[in-house]
């Protein structure tokens, strides 16, 4: 039986280990490659690093980041922040990176999924999607989001499905650092209207928010801040979720 | 001892290298290369492979003689390789991703789609899970069986002569996760991307 995802994400700024609340207010901590190595060892079931440097002179380092983590890491290794093009990509993959998840690029040019996927496989496509509440749906929005986009996010989610992406990392905006749990209705819309798998994100705050994601019919779940500053481990996550008749790999 | 991972630009093969090296330390020259006579003279060979079928078996087909030289190696001389996920698939006679496909014909049997059953089974099928061990295999030795494996796919090889499986995982039907054939052997599995129990299964093939 296919197992449940637990992933940990790191946000990295510039080479460092940050996690932000409602994505401003940056607190530092941590080495990426360290941290990841942590991570993969105590059964996580991938990582992921959010890339969430702003200046371009510094984006580069988010390469030697990856290289130096896949090294050490064999658990799959997802990347995303800031990937524009279909060079960004390989660039990734290259490095060591398994997957890649595309955020704004995808909303602004919808051939970045389709050529990737073509390209490299659509098993290392992933596609981000940003969600917020409005007028009783959900709206995307792009640059770690900071712009509204007028778009559906559900019509959205379908077109990402149709031009070949293999996942979908769907966040929160009104979850997303409030430790309140993830968006459940939303989940369970984007699980329910697309064929692939979807990895909730953003709010998670206790155990039973990830027992809620994987119920709401997400296939992982994503979380920082409770394994980032070590409320709970991911073993403990697993424990739990495994007391909840959850399949997860122990 | 050589250990030759094929580079035929399959796509990402970065991680199949990082493990590899990793496994070997200082013991094996891991070489990365499409080079025919380095393929011939190494010991065993890996064949990677992401993307389509067709994707992959076009990439190795751009390589002039790497096909005849791949045949000579597995079938010909008989030294051990492995497939990994496309790379297994492509071991298949046909395969059905985008459009039909001629595969190696290593394996009698063919490449087609999981069945999702009306989209109940989200694909591609993406995660971690168990290998249920249905044969000895050299590259489990010391692997429990229903050890979790990490697997991104949407197609499965359907061989025709079932005693060639050595490996089954549960997601929709029983898919075949591995075979082992004499000297050829595959994982659909991702060994480099499956932690400590993937590791030792690359352990094994090096060690054959």
């Amino acid at each position: 039986m296919l197992k449940n995802r637990i992933i940990p994400c790191l946000d990295v700024k510039s080479g460092r280990v940050v996690k932000g609340i409602n994505f401003v207010d940056l607190k530092d901590a941590g080495d990426p490659v360290e941290q990841a190595k942590i991570y993969s060892d105590g059964g996580a079931d991938e990582i992921c690093f959010l890339d969430i440097t702003a200046s371009n002179e510094n984006r580069d380092i988010i390469y030697s980041v990856v290289d130096k983590t896949s090294k050490n890491c064999f658990v799959p290794l997802t990347v995303g922040g800031g990937v524009r093009s279909v060079e960004d990509i390989n660039k990734l993959l290259n490095c060591g990176a398994d997957k890649v998840s595309i955020n704004t690029a995808a909303v602004q040019n919808s051939k970045v999924v389709e050529d990737s996927s073509r390209k490299f496989g659509s098993q290392c496509i992933v596609v981000a999607i940003d969600a917020k509440r409005n007028n009783g749906g959900w709206e995307i929005f792009t640059h770690g989001g900071r712009n509204p986009t007028g778009i559906n996010v559900l019509e959205f989610a379908s077109k990402m499905e149709k031009c070949g992406a293999g996942e979908l990392l769907v966040t929160s905006m009104d979850k997303d650092g409030t430790q309140s749990g993830y968006d459940i209705e939303l989940m369970k819309k984007i699980s329910s209207s697309v064929n692939i798998p979807v990895i909730a994100s953003g709010g998670v705050g206790t155990l039973d928010h990830l027992v809620d994601g994987i119920k709401s019919g997400a296939s992982a779940v994503l979380a920082a801040s409770i394994f980032h500053y070590g409320t709970y481990s991911v073993n403990q996550a697993k424990q739990y979720l495994a007391s909840k008749d959850i399949p997860v790999r122990i | 001892m050589n250990v030759t991972i094929v580079d035929y630009n399959s796509g990402n093969i970065s991680s199949v290298i990082n493990s590899f090296k990793e496994v070997a330390k200082d013991k094996v020259n891991i070489e990365v290369t499409s080079d025919l006579n380095k393929i011939k003279s190494s010991d065993k060979v890996v064949l990677p492979g992401q993307g389509s079928f067709k994707s992959c078996v076009d990439a190795l087909n751009n390589i002039s003689g790497l096909v005849d030289t791949l045949n000579e190696f597995a079938i010909d001389n008989k030294k051990p390789l492995l497939g990994i996920c496309v790379g297994l698939q492509m071991f298949a006679d046909v395969g059905y991703e985008e459009i039909e496909t001629k595969g190696l014909g290593w394996i009698s049997g063919k490449v087609s789609k999981i069945d999702n059953k009306n989209g109940k089974y989200k694909l591609p099928h993406i995660g971690w899970n168990e290998l249920n061990i249905v044969k000895d295999s050299k590259i489990f030795k010391g692997i429990e069986n229903n050890s979790h494996m990490y697997f991104v796919h949407s197609y499965e090889l359907v061989p025709n002569d079932k005693s060639v499986v050595s490996g089954i995982t549960d997601y929709s039907s029983n898919i075949v996760c591995s075979i082992e054939k004499e000297n050829i052997f595959g994982t659909q599995f991702h060994p480099e991307k499956s932690d400590k129990a993937g590791l030792k299964i690359i352990y094994n093939f090096i060690n054959l």
